[in-house]
């Protein structure tokens, strides 16, 4: 008996580390007494170390809230929540993810490269951190490292932003609608260099959104959820191949997978 | 790049920017003159006497006449305003750092920071030059005492008015409060305390002289009082534009401050 626990142990624990995030039946409400809101309802999901997953459903389904509850900005009432085998809040002081939101959320008084450099000032930053210059150039900004963010338009704000998240060099991103404020044609850019930049540095990417062909042309799998209250309605995978180009969304294939999803959306 | 920034150095050939510059200011220039000429005609006109309304000449003349008077008055009520100024809005900052971190603080004195701005001023200055008698420290305090209400409500609005998802960032991050207050709150607070600051520069002004009317024999207050019972209106008129002198003075050293301490905030945008 005692052998097979520790057998067992040894199984759930190589398969934790395999996991970036491991969510086992969570409920998340918000509010109290009689006006208590059900935001997300037995949500289980797994999300494999190095993927690309994107979050799609309709408004009001929970998708950013999952994603906030995985950052520890949301409390669970039920269920649990590992990020690489920890709670989510450990996993925050330890510095194992990092959060893109749909602002920029940039500090205006500080320029891009000193807005790159905060989370290596505050709380307890690691010894491993990424060199904030070259962040810069991986994102396409060298040159502007000194500008103001009111200098600069709102895709290089987002780029910013991303430089900053990548600062503390996170095992996962966690990106609530980062591109979301954005004009197509800014965002059609900064989703290719999105995917460059995740194979270039291996990092897990959560990355919600409300565009059907972003979810389809980001993830490796998309995670449909459906509303009131929210729940895992599929986790769809996306047969394309990497490297994924703009072009490939004329495809008769990218086609079919946004008219599956958009087919699952209006069954939820 | 697809990002088109806005350039800062968009300023042109420096010449011609004075110019331009001198051009902005030519309407309030010649309005000032017209308002001079106006009130001079008037004066003229109606054959106002001296002792009722002087013009701007006998107004010009009181200034070079009584010139050693209003400067050695200028001075007592310049510092009066200077360290009321300093006081009231320095304790208005700090309760409202303090309101900020405690909430059982602020609900505690926030209801009595709100009497005591009710209790009009030129009713509190009597009270108060009966306890300090006659000497600068009643006069520092009325013009504290003026300017810490409009200091404390902004502020507390200024380090309260922080966007939420930066709070959310500084969470992600694990800051500590003290970070998130000296990355983040106290710089966001700028704006809204140089708002107050602006205030309090022209009404600190204002607390000094009305300390200096109840009981001084100092000052440009009493100097004014002086002027009016002895029907020397030039000389109050004169004493009154110094006045206005110093409250500009200060509004502009806080302007130039704000300039400095907030750079970041971009002109076009906000």
């Amino acid at each position: 008996m005692a052998v097979m626990d520790i057998a067992e142990d040894a199984v759930s624990a190589s398969a934790e580390t395999a996991l970036a995030v491991s969510i086992d039946n969570i409920d998340v409400r918000f509010g109290s007494g009689d006006a208590i809101v059900t935001a997300l309802k037995g949500v289980s999901v797994d999300i494999a170390d190095g993927a690309f997953v994107t979050m799609l459903g309709p408004s009001g389904c929970g998708k950013s809230t999952l994603l906030r509850a995985i950052a520890d900005l949301v409390p669970t009432s039920n269920g649990q929540i590992k990020v690489h085998g920890r709670t989510p809040e450990e996993a925050r002081k330890s510095r194992d993810f990092a959060f893109v939101f749909q602002d920029a959320t940039l500090l205006p008084w500080r320029s891009a490269i000193d807005n790159v450099k905060l989370p290596l000032e505050v709380g307890k930053p690691g010894p491993a951190h990424a060199d904030p210059k070259e962040l810069l150039e991986l994102v396409g900004l060298s040159g502007r490292e000194n500008a103001l963010p009111a200098e600069l338009s709102g895709g290089m704000r987002q780029r910013v932003a991303i430089a900053r998240a990548l600062v503390t060099r996170p095992r996962i991103l966690l990106m609530d609608e980062p591109f979301g404020a954005l004009d197509e044609i800014t965002r059609d850019k900064l989703n290719e260099e999105l995917l460059r930049i995740w194979q270039e540095t291996g990092t897990t990417i959560l990355f919600v959104t409300h565009s059907i062909p972003e979810a389809a042309f980001l993830g490796q799998k998309v995670l449909v959820l459906a509303a009131h209250p929210g729940r895992v309605k599929e986790f769809m995978p996306v047969d394309l191949e990497f490297p994924r180009h703009l072009a490939m969304r004329d495809t008769m294939e990218f086609i079919q997978i946004t008219a599956h999803l958009r087919q699952l959306l209006e069954e939820c | 790049m697809t990002d088109i920034a806005q350039d800062r150095s968009a300023n042109s050939g420096s010449s011609f920017a004075w110019f331009e510059k001198s051009r902005e200011k030519l309407p309030a220039i010649i309005a000032v003159i017209g308002l001079i000429a106006l009130w001079q005609g008037i004066v003229w006109g109606f054959s106002v006497p001296t002792y009722m309304a002087p013009g701007p000449f006998e107004v010009l003349g009181a200034f070079q006449e009584n010139a050693a008077v209003l400067f050695n008055n200028f001075w007592p009520t310049f510092f009066e305003a200077l360290l009321g100024f300093v006081f009231g809005n320095l304790i208005a900052i700090l309760l409202a750092v303090l309101f900020v971190h405690s909430m059982t603080a602020e609900r505690a004195f926030y209801p009595i920071a709100v009497f005591i701005n009710t209790i009009p001023i030129i009713a509190v200055a009597p009270i108060l030059v009966l306890i300090f008698g006659n000497g600068l420290a009643p006069k520092i305090i009325i013009a504290a005492l003026i300017c810490f209400f409009p200091t404390l409500v902004n502020m507390v609005r200024g380090l309260k008015a922080v966007n939420p998802a930066t709070l959310d960032l500084m969470r992600v991050l694990s800051a500590t409060n003290s970070e998130v207050f000296w990355k983040v709150r106290l710089q966001s607070s700028l704006p809204f305390l140089f708002a107050a600051l602006k205030i309090a520069s022209t009404t600190c002004v204002i607390g000094a002289i009305v300390a200096e009317w109840i009981g001084s024999n100092f000052g440009l207050g009493a100097l004014i009082i002086e002027a009016t019972y002895n029907f020397r209106s030039p000389l109050l008129y004169a004493t009154v534009f110094t006045a206005a002198l110093l409250a500009v003075c200060l509004f502009a050293l806080v302007s130039i401050a704000e300039k400095y301490f907030i750079r970041w905030k971009a002109p076009a945008v906000h």
